[in-house]
Parts: C-alpha cells; structure tokens; sequence
C-alpha cells in the first residue's frame, strides 16, 4: 500500500459566485482499521483562506503547524493576511525544499483574492501547482471525485447550490473509497462569512 | 503479542496495558510496566519496539518534570501530546521510534482526555483508542458496549470484556494486564489482571 493512502482521505474545493467551498472526509484509518470519525484535514489559516491537507496524517498536521508559523510571521511582518496566491507559493515552495525526503501530502488551497475573487489550487507532494477555474480534488478518492465534480459542476453557482453541489459530489465520492469516508465536513465562504456544515454518508 | 488500550469515563481516563516482555519464543518477563506515571495526572501507556520504548517513555517523563521546575507549573495534557508528537515527528525521518502511545490526562479545566499518538506522529484526540493486534478485539468491543460519561466500575467491567476476548481470541496472547487510573486524585496504579505469577 502506498503511503499517500496509509491514513486515507478525500478533499475538495469548488468555485462559486464569489464564493468557494472546500470538503473532505472524516476518517482517519491506519490502513483496513478505522481509528476516528472526527478527524479534520481542513485548516482555516485566516478568514478567506483554507488549507486542505490529503494523505499521510502526521505529515499534514507537521505542515499545518509550520504553514500557521509561516503565516503568523507574514502576519507580523506585512500587517496584513496572505493572499492565497501568495499562499499557494509558499506551500509549493515548502514542499520542494524536501524534494528528495517529501512530506507526504497533497494539500488543497481555498481562498478569496483581490476583490473577493475566489481561488482554487492543488498540488502535487512535491509542490506541482494546478491551478483550476472550477475544482480541485485530492486524496484516496481523487478519481471518483474527478467525476462526480465533472459531471455536477455548473459555473457562477451561489453559495446554497454550491453546497448541494459539492456535498453530492463528496459524498457519491466517498461512499466508494474504502479509506475514505464516514461522513464530510464542508466549508462555504462567502465575502460576508464562514458556514460550517457535517455531512452524513454511508457510516463506514 | 504487545497490547496497549484506553477510554475516557465521568471524571476519569483509564489505560491497559500488557505485560509481557517477549523476544522471539522467549518470554523474558510478565510483569513489564508499560504505563508510564509522567507526573501526577498523566499516564503513558506505549507499545512497541521494547528499547524505544523504555528510552522514549524515560524521555518525556524528564522533560515533562523539566518543564514543570523551569515554569512552576505542569503541562496539560494537550501540551504534553503535542511535545511527544513533535519529538516523534523530528525523529521520524531520522531515526524514528517505534513506539506507539495512549496518553491519558486529567486537568482541573478540561478534565478527563486521551490521546492517540502512532509511531509515525499522528495525533488524534479520542474517547477510546487501541495498540497492537488485540486492538482488533479491544476496539470492536468498546465500540459496542462504550458510552460517554460511564462509572469507574462500567469502565472497568468493559477493560475486562476486552482482556477476556484478547485472552481467548488472540493466538499468542499476553499472560498478564496492568490497569491504570487517572482521575482528578492523581494517576495511579489500578488493578493486575494475571493468569501467570511473575
């Protein structure tokens, strides 16, 4: 079994009309045997800005923790938030700095720019950005998510659509995978405020 | 084979643990403290590899006291979990340890907590956690009878449901468990449950 699905997961963020959503499961597993249903793998870093880490758990609390430093300083720094392209640099460029010993984790980046325009972006385990207009999925049920995301999408949709949407496509997604599952979790942001939402699936 | 579990109950945490020393065919020894006492109100129970295991538990019990003499008061909980998922992490990709643990703790603010912490640095906070291969029996039988909130003797009953299923489930299982408590009165050495003397 790889590495990547050794805790096992599923994320994803979509684009709205000003506004974003990102999702991912709750479960954390240490390969066939489930250890928690509460697990979170999204991390506010501020108010129009989420990080969604993928893959090896410990890995991604280790990058969660030096990602809140890093931003903390910028913080102090510049007096102001990071925006999330600038975000997105600096995680790829975290990520590249270990090359040849990589942390294991596919992060997913969620956040409103300049003028409350919503960015998506994900990246490899070395820090490859792939920046998209519509979404961006990552995890153990990546594949399941790229079609269910594909076949559900509609641009422009506002916030209540956008969180049938995405709640649809995470769950048919989820309730497939294995690894991945019990339940979701699902963030919407608009310019205005932050609506978290647990989602039920398939309890196993 | 080395068995290591825990759960949360109304105003206390309680662990279990295996006693067996094994190498290969050998049983060195069947009274192996494998929970250890890191100051008045946390307990450390650690399963795996026996020398990691002995020299990781001895270091965080001293620089948990360390930071106790330099500050005047303890860590919680939470900040002691965290410390060892740091030092695991830093040594992970070096010369990890192959230890895996359940952290109870008692704090005056947040009460009763437990920890998951595997050999790789994952931390998780929970409400019943397992090690090793009778974790496969401990947890499924938690996940049936465990409630919130239970009595020392509810909890205590269902730490014995799980032993007499390791002990008749499990092929090579321990001869010997140690329970151990942590309550608002301190952490303390429960009860043994032997089948061998030692």
């Amino acid at each position: 079994m790889s590495i990547f699905e050794y805790n096992g997961s599923a994320l994803v963020a979509m684009v709205g009309k000003n506004c974003f959503a990102i999702a991912s499961d709750r479960r954390l597993g240490v390969q066939l045997q489930t250890i928690a249903t509460d697990f979170q793998r999204i991390f506010k870093i501020h108010d129009k800005l989420f990080v969604g880490l993928s893959g090896l758990g410990s890995d991604a609390q280790t990058l969660y923790q030096r990602l809140v430093f890093r931003h903390k300083l910028y913080q102090l720094r510049e007096e102001r938030d990071m925006k999330p392209e600038t975000f997105a640099s600096l995680v790829s460029a975290m990520l590249y700095e270990k090359r040849f010993g990589p942390y294991f984790v596919q992060p997913v980046i969620a956040g409103l720019g300049e003028d409350d325009k919503p960015f998506i972006c994900t990246m490899d385990s070395i820090g490859a950005k792939e920046l998209a207009k519509d979404f961006v999925v990552a995890g153990t049920a990546s594949e399941s998510l790229y079609g269910a995301c594909e076949s559900m999408f509609k641009p422009d949709m506002d916030h209540e659509e956008l969180f049938e949407t995405i709640s649809q496509a995470l769950v048919s997604s989820i309730d497939r995978d294995c690894l991945s599952g019990w339940g979701g979790h699902v963030y919407i942001v608009t310019p205005t405020e932050v609506t978290e939402r647990i989602l039920k699936g398939r309890m196993d | 084979m080395e068995c290591v579990f825990g759960m949360v109950g109304k105003g206390f945490a309680l662990v279990v643990a295996d006693s067996s020393a094994v190498n290969s065919i050998l049983v060195h020894k069947s009274n192996e403290d494998k929970i250890m006492v890191l100051d008045s109100h946390k307990l450390m129970g650690a399963s795996g590899e026996a020398g990691d295991r002995a020299q990781f538990t001895e270091y965080v019990q001293k620089n948990v006291a360390l930071y106790q003499y330099r500050n005047g008061i303890p860590l919680t909980t939470k900040a002691a979990a965290n410390f060892m998922r740091g030092e695991l992490a830093t040594a992970l990709r070096k010369n990890p340890y192959m230890v895996n643990i359940v952290l109870a703790g008692y704090d005056r603010e947040t009460g009763p907590s437990l920890y998951f912490i595997d050999y790789i640095a994952t931390l998780h906070k929970v409400d019943k956690a397992a090690f090793g291969y009778g974790s496969y029996f401990a947890l499924s039988m938690m996940d049936h009878h465990y409630h919130p909130n239970m009595t020392v003797d509810e909890a205590l009953k269902l730490a014995d449901q799980c032993i007499d299923e390791i002990r008749s489930r499990l092929v090579v299982a321990p001869q010997n468990f140690v329970i151990k408590i942590v309550d608002q009165d301190g952490a303390r050495e429960h009860s043994w449950r032997r089948t061998t003397k030692d």
